[in-house]
């Protein structure tokens, strides 16, 4: 595998855990009174791939929301570098973590390159105009998408393939070494599905923390480099895909028997569900 | 280089112009700017011919000529002393409503959302109407009374439509139903309220810019220009709201404060208008909306739509003042062409659901 080889520079003497920027610690997260998840820990290795399974409702959705900032803790903190998220000041913390959400709204009549423009806006001051450095990152992270050659077009006009990469690349606009990505996949077809993981994949050889919530375990297993299996608002696991993945923990975590085989393209653990029925 | 230049054609075949700035540059978009400058046009226009319409008819050159001339002649006095005023309300004051439309619609992200919606006008209506059967019909009083129960209105819809933050949505319902109740206490005050008072609030409710002088209209001007400068600042913030409450959050943006800032600029933007004025129904609402398609541009245009505002009220008011048999408050026909305009998005939007 190539997880060794990519991130971490000549430099840096590697400890026996990977550090972890951005994790979550002893956090409780509730909306009003549901609570979802009680003391829960999740260390994001850095430079990792991060993949977040599990069944409906187990919280992985709202895990990424607490490390996204945008769902508060009411116990425990989300940590970035050693400090609590909370404490950063919103466009601060907006440099350093990116958010593909679930759902964004296009506003009418807007172009696919100000639509990218618009992830510029953390490293905008008060009064800063559109810099040389924006400019740059607009177009490098329509390239890496690969919607330059849309710039112009309207987005309202795209297939939903064309859109979900428009909405990447106005994260990846925003430059940030941390990249929260909520089930991206969800309404695309199988094709495109692959295309933006591959995408995904090139992100992360480039440097990129990602972590993903997704649906599809075996999407998971061959993207990850880390994967964390959630049940009922607790993690079950976590590691390497090829470490963890067993017929038992999806029969646990899903509740799914099934057979684990070697991928026959890439290696990676490959599900095979049995029937549901006993 | 080549390569850069064809990659930044390719990238804005729409067109852009560039105006290089202190601390980058400016980005315009031609199309933005050529229809500006058009609606600039067509306001100075319909200000020129305003000013010259009347008893006392001027041709254009003779109005250009009277607002320079220094011997201070009659024509001079009806032009800046008579006319004037109410043609830069008009246009000032339909600015400020375009504008108050443009923030309301885009925190709400909905092209429904006006002041009115969260009952300004109504509440302003019934502040207006208990200082006139208070106090009685003085001009201050009704003015501080209008101020009041709009700005009460407002405070109240905003309190009960607060859960963990403001939804936009959750704004416009609030809304609706709090107008709702207010218009039958309105009608009340009306049926129980002597002849006199109840003409009063007829011609409040009808909304004028007839009676405005330069004693209002300075202080107005002063405000508005004051509140301008808040929505330049919150204009970008403004511009993430409309991708969705995550990902603004996500690109760093203080939700609920930034919410709260929009909805008490344009809370004061109709405010001050409604003061002077009276309520001035459709501009808030319509001219957001016609200035995007004009423009063609990315969310809501603030200083096209401010320009449209502008160019809406001043014709709105030419008509009201001149075009009609006899002369009717300005708030009389911007509310049927708006009931027409409303209609009109109604079905459209009916129709793109189905």
């Amino acid at each position: 595998m190539r997880e060794e080889s990519s991130v971490t520079g000549p430099s840096v003497e590697q400890q026996t855990a990977p550090r972890a920027r951005l994790g979550a610690r002893d956090v409780t997260l509730a909306y009003d009174t549901r609570v979802i998840a009680q003391e829960l820990s999740v260390e994001i290795p850095d430079g990792s791939f991060t993949v977040i399974v599990g069944p409906n409702a187990c919280g992985k959705s709202t895990l990424l929301r607490a490390l996204s900032r945008l769902l508060k803790p009411t116990a425990g903190d989300v940590v970035l570098d050693g400090r609590s998220i909370a404490s950063f000041r919103a466009k601060e913390a907006a440099r350093v973590i990116g958010l593909l959400p679930q759902s964004s709204t296009a506003p009418d009549g807007i172009t696919v390159a100000d639509l990218v423009a618009r992830g510029r806006y953390p490293h905008q001051k008060l009064v800063s105009r559109w810099s040389a450095a924006d400019e740059a990152a607009v177009t490098r992270a329509m390239e890496s998408t690969h919607v330059t050659d849309l710039a112009g077009r309207l987005v309202d006009e795209l297939s939903g393939g064309q859109r979900q990469r428009v909405w990447a690349a106005m994260v990846l606009a925003q430059e940030t070494p941390i990249l929260l990505l909520d089930e991206p996949t969800t309404f695309l077809d199988i094709a495109h599905q692959i295309e933006l993981l591959d995408l995904f994949a090139d992100l992360h050889r480039g440097g990129a923390t990602l972590v993903a919530v997704l649906h599809d375990l075996n999407h998971a297993a061959r993207y990850a480099t880390h994967l964390v299996a959630m049940r009922d608002g607790a993690v079950v696991a976590s590691g390497p895909p090829s470490d963890i993945v067993t017929a038992d923990l999806v029969e646990e975590v899903f509740g799914l028997p099934c057979v684990v085989i070697d991928d026959p393209v890439t290696g990676t653990p490959l599900v095979v569900p049995r029937s549901g029925r006993p | 280089m080549s390569a850069t230049a064809a990659q930044t054609s390719t990238r804005h075949p729409r067109g852009q112009v560039r105006l290089p700035a202190p601390g980058g540059d400016v980005v315009l978009h031609r199309r933005g700017a050529i229809v500006g400058a058009a609606l600039t046009a067509v306001a100075v226009l319909l200000a020129l011919v305003s000013l010259g319409t009347g008893d006392y008819p001027l041709s254009v050159p003779e109005v250009v000529r009277a607002m320079f001339a220094t011997d201070g002649g009659f024509a001079t006095t009806v032009v800046l002393d008579w006319r004037l005023p109410r043609v830069l309300v008009a246009l000032v004051f339909g600015a400020a409503l375009g504008v108050s439309g443009a923030v309301f619609q885009s925190m709400t992200r909905n092209p429904l959302g006006s002041p009115e919606i969260i009952g300004f006008t109504t509440g302003a209506y019934t502040g207006a109407l208990v200082a006139l059967i208070v106090i009685g019909g003085a001009y201050a009083s009704t003015t501080v009374g209008a101020l009041l129960g709009g700005l009460l209105t407002a405070l109240a819809v905003y309190l009960l439509a607060y859960r963990k933050g403001i939804s936009g949505f959750r704004l416009i319902i609030v809304g609706i139903g709090v107008t709702a109740m207010l218009q039958a206490l309105n009608t009340w005050l009306i049926l129980r309220a002597d002849l006199e008072v109840a003409m009063s609030a007829a011609f409040w409710q009808a909304g004028s810019i007839a009676l405005v002088g330069w004693e209002q209209a300075v202080p107005a001007f002063a405000v508005l220009a004051a509140l301008a400068v808040l929505v330049a600042v919150l204009a970008a913030p403004m511009r993430q709201l409309e991708l969705g409450d995550d990902a603004a959050r996500a690109h760093g943006v203080r939700l609920e404060p930034v919410r709260l800032a929009l909805l008490v600029v344009g809370v004061a933007l109709i405010a001050v208008v409604t003061a002077i004025a009276g309520p001035i129904a459709f501009v808030s609402l319509a001219a957001p909306q016609i200035a995007q398609r004009l423009a063609g541009s990315a969310g809501l245009p603030l200083v096209n739509t401010a320009l449209t505002g502008a160019v809406l009220l001043i014709a709105a008011d030419f008509v009201a003042q001149h075009a009609l048999p006899s002369a009717v408050p300005v708030g009389l026909v911007t509310v049927v062409i708006g009931g027409l305009y409303l209609i009109g998005l109604l079905v459209r939007e009916a129709r793109q659901k189905l």
